[in-house]
């Protein structure tokens, strides 16, 4: 920045610049901090006094000083490093200049770390119950946190691969819970016939969302969405007389171990822990639950992967890039479009049906709008489009979400700063790293016909 | 040249295409022929509604009057006003590249011609059903597609350049890509618009080339919208000039470059020596179709 500093080469930094940002920071801080934290209504013989609580406002302000301070100094810190050793970012600034080779090199090293996190990840899944640190507080957490996965990998394949902006998504993931409790009271149907019933349900439901916004896009498909969700709500409130309004529905049918169901005694035939001659205990539901929404996702996980690679996923992610150019190809957007909201509907509905099962009792109350809010929050931190980002996040939000539940008020505050910080350091998401779906390199040339014409593939069609 | 394509059968027949938004008329009873086998070239002046007649032709726009008959060696027909966008691309065999290139940036180059052949690939996939489960024959035809796309990458020298993502090409070879991923849509008629805007002479030259090899190997139709002459004048079979939406010569190049007509409209106002002759005649040429359309 300074001339004569950065011809000596020397990584002195300007405080001065750096300070005169922190002060401003500060006083920012402070004009927020002085009624917000400074004063305090309190309840005192007489009527409410006000007490002052000078001394937090003095922390606040000292902590937004140092840290704006510190950013500062790390922002020159990074400016210099990056003018003279050309740390900047050499993987992406030099694409253009690196072979096919090198390409194929790099793909394949992201590829195979990727594998190797995932493997990991669903590894920890697995052991983690069993794991010595396991108590039912932390299996109920991990099973909240994967159920967030599966619908953060749901809602991946409308916002993040297909480019469609949804604020409305819990409706998906109420109406799965709903028709699973309905059918499940109404017909007696076990929770193995109704998933696939709920999934197709909401499938439904996602193609009639997706007619009305087929000709909208950005902020006005968002807008449209949200209502949705909305609509969804107020109709369950509402409709008492099939869905119990505002008092829900209760005493849904837990899911049973094929046909085995996790209780003390069981009114015919045996339950789970006298089919394996085991000791009654209430965590083998919990158990059970944790690993049948973990087997859930990582379906979810395969069949999201697996539709990515094929036409109907890269014709998704052709139109998040470019609706008029997928036209001019023969795509149909509408028929496009409409297969990501259904299917991302349907994952949205197996997920409610599990949290119908778990919880055993659902109302509206479960599916207001900060639900589709954080689901959206965990597809936008991980990265749109990115399966492991969505796992990252949900850890992050989720599972932060109840490790700071002891910051009673100032949880909502960290929860809102971890979103900030992480929004500042990767823009794009914990992991927007975009693998692609299918590789030259992986594909060698088939010997020396490469020069022949070969029949274009359309020939028959 | 332009005698042997006139004795076939037109590939596509324009006749009387108009297009009006609200008082404009943008195109106006335009007829002509574009051949197979044949490079058609769509001049004239900015405005004259070329761009508007390609958007008519390829199903972005719907026409206000006029037909547009394709018709296929292999005996089908197609009426083009009355089939929706995608089919015109995926069913008739039109396939185009936009004025501002319109790439997947963020796919990569392969993946940008994986997906032109979108319609292909979804019925190998048993409309995904197959391909979920990785049937063998839907591997197959997939990797029929890589080839294909590999085929192209190597006739446009993207070869090396597969994995990247289309959005780091340079500008010229976007171009380039944008015209192999229309082809790799298999079609039989091509629609360029503006093929070499931005290009340098030498990627004009390369491009020109192209063209003259999609002609001549891939026995396509091509129909170009073109500012530069030398594009025009070089390859072109057929030239069709616009001016304010109206057909106003149509022939060789060469008899279109010696049209008074396209010189006074297009090519030459510094050539003509009469010059304020030539101003008056286009102000009141400009005033009669403003009143026009005014009256439409």
């Amino acid at each position: 920045m300074q001339e004569g500093q950065t011809s000596a080469g020397s990584l002195e930094f300007d405080i001065v610049a750096a300070g005169k940002e922190a002060i401003l920071a500060a006083l920012v801080a402070l004009g927020l901090t002085i009624f917000m934290l400074g004063f305090r209504a309190t309840d005192a013989p007489g009527g409410l006094q006000l007490a002052t609580r000078f001394d937090w406002v003095a922390i606040g302000v000292l902590c937004v000083f140092a840290g704006r301070f510190l950013i500062a100094l790390l922002r020159q810190k990074k400016e210099k490093s990056g003018s003279f050793l050309g740390k900047g970012k050499p993987a992406q600034k030099e694409q253009g200049t690196e072979t096919a080779s090198q390409i194929s090199d790099r793909l394949k090293r992201v590829k195979r770390f990727s594998h190797l996190i995932g493997l990991a990840m669903v590894a920890a899944a697995i052991f983690l119950p069993l794991s010595p640190i396991a108590d039912r507080y932390i299996v109920d957490t991990a099973t909240l946190v994967v159920t967030y996965v599966m619908l953060g990998w749901g809602l991946n394949i409308v916002v993040g691969l297909a480019g469609l902006l949804d604020l409305g998504y819990v409706a998906f993931y109420a109406v799965g819970a709903y028709s699973y409790a309905l059918i499940s009271q109404y017909y007696g149907l076990s929770f193995w016939v109704c998933l696939p019933l709920a999934g197709l349900l909401a499938g439904t439901f996602g193609i009639i969302l997706g007619f009305p916004v087929l000709r909208l896009r950005g902020d006005y498909l968002a807008i449209v969405t949200l209502g949705f969700g909305e609509i969804i709500r107020v109709v369950l409130i509402n409709w008492y007389s099939l869905t119990g309004g505002p008092d829900g529905i209760s005493g849904i049918d837990r899911p049973s171990f094929f046909g085995l169901p996790f209780a003390r005694v069981a009114k015919d035939g045996e339950t789970f822990h006298q089919f394996f001659g085991l000791d009654y205990s209430s965590m083998h539901r919990i158990l059970f639950l944790y690993y049948l929404i973990l087997i859930m996702a990582l379906l979810t996980n395969w069949a999201v992967l697996r539709l990515r690679k094929l036409p109907i996923g890269r014709a998704w992610e052709a139109l998040r890039e470019d609706e008029i150019a997928c036209r001019s190809l023969g795509i149909n957007p509408t028929n496009t479009k409409l297969t990501a909201f259904a299917i991302g509907a349907m994952f949205g509905g197996f997920a409610g049906s599990f949290f119908a099962t778990r919880q055993g009792f659902i109302s509206p109350e479960s599916f207001v709008f900060i639900e589709s809010a954080v689901i959206l929050a965990i597809v936008v931190l991980g990265g749109m489009g990115s399966q492991i980002g969505v796992v990252f996040a949900s850890v992050v939000l989720i599972g932060g979400f109840e490790f700071f539940r002891d910051l009673d008020e100032f949880r909502m505050l960290a929860f809102g700063g971890a979103m900030v910080l992480i929004m500042v350091w990767r823009p794009k998401g914990l992991l927007s790293f975009r693998e692609p779906t299918i590789t030259m390199s992986a594909d060698p040339p088939p010997g020396k016909d490469g020069q022949q014409s070969p029949r274009p593939v359309g020939d028959a069609a | 040249m332009t005698g042997k394509t006139l004795g076939k059968t037109a590939l596509l027949t324009v006749e009387h295409l108009t297009m009006r938004f609200g008082g404009l008329t943008a195109v106006d009873d335009v007829s002509f022929q574009a051949h197979s086998e044949a490079i058609t070239a769509v001049i004239g002046p900015n405005g004259a509604g070329k761009t508007t007649m390609f958007n008519c032709i390829t199903g972005f726009y719907s026409p206000t009057v006029g037909r547009l008959q394709l018709c296929r060696a292999q005996g089908e027909n197609f009426f083009l006003e009355r089939l929706p966008g995608y089919d015109i691309a995926g069913k008739a065999g039109v396939a185009r590249t936009f004025q501002n290139i319109r790439l997947f940036p963020q796919m990569t180059v392969l993946e940008n011609l994986i997906v032109a052949q979108h319609r292909v690939l979804m019925k190998a996939s048993g409309m995904t059903v197959f391909g979920l489960f990785g049937f063998p024959s839907y591997r197959r035809r997939e990797k029929e597609a890589v080839d294909f796309a590999r085929y192209w990458l190597d006739r446009i020298d993207l070869l090396d350049r597969a994995d990247v993502e289309a959005g780091h090409l340079a500008y010229g070879q976007q171009r380039r890509l944008e015209i192999a991923r229309a082809m790799c849509t298999n079609p039989v008629l091509l629609c360029l618009d503006e093929p070499a805007a931005g290009l340098n002479p030498r990627e004009s030259g390369e491009l020109n080339e192209l063209l003259l090899s999609i002609r001549n190997q891939e026995k396509v139709g091509v129909l170009l919208i073109e500012h530069d002459m030398s594009v025009v004048m070089e390859i072109s079979d057929h030239v069709v000039v616009l001016d304010y939406g109206r057909l106003i010569a149509e022939g060789n190049p060469e008899s279109v470059r010696n049209n008074p007509d396209v010189i006074r409209a297009y090519l030459g106002e510094e050539e003509d020596e009469a010059l304020p002759e030539v101003i008056a005649r286009d102000l009141a040429h400009h005033k009669d179709s403003g009143e026009g359309s005014t009256h439409a």
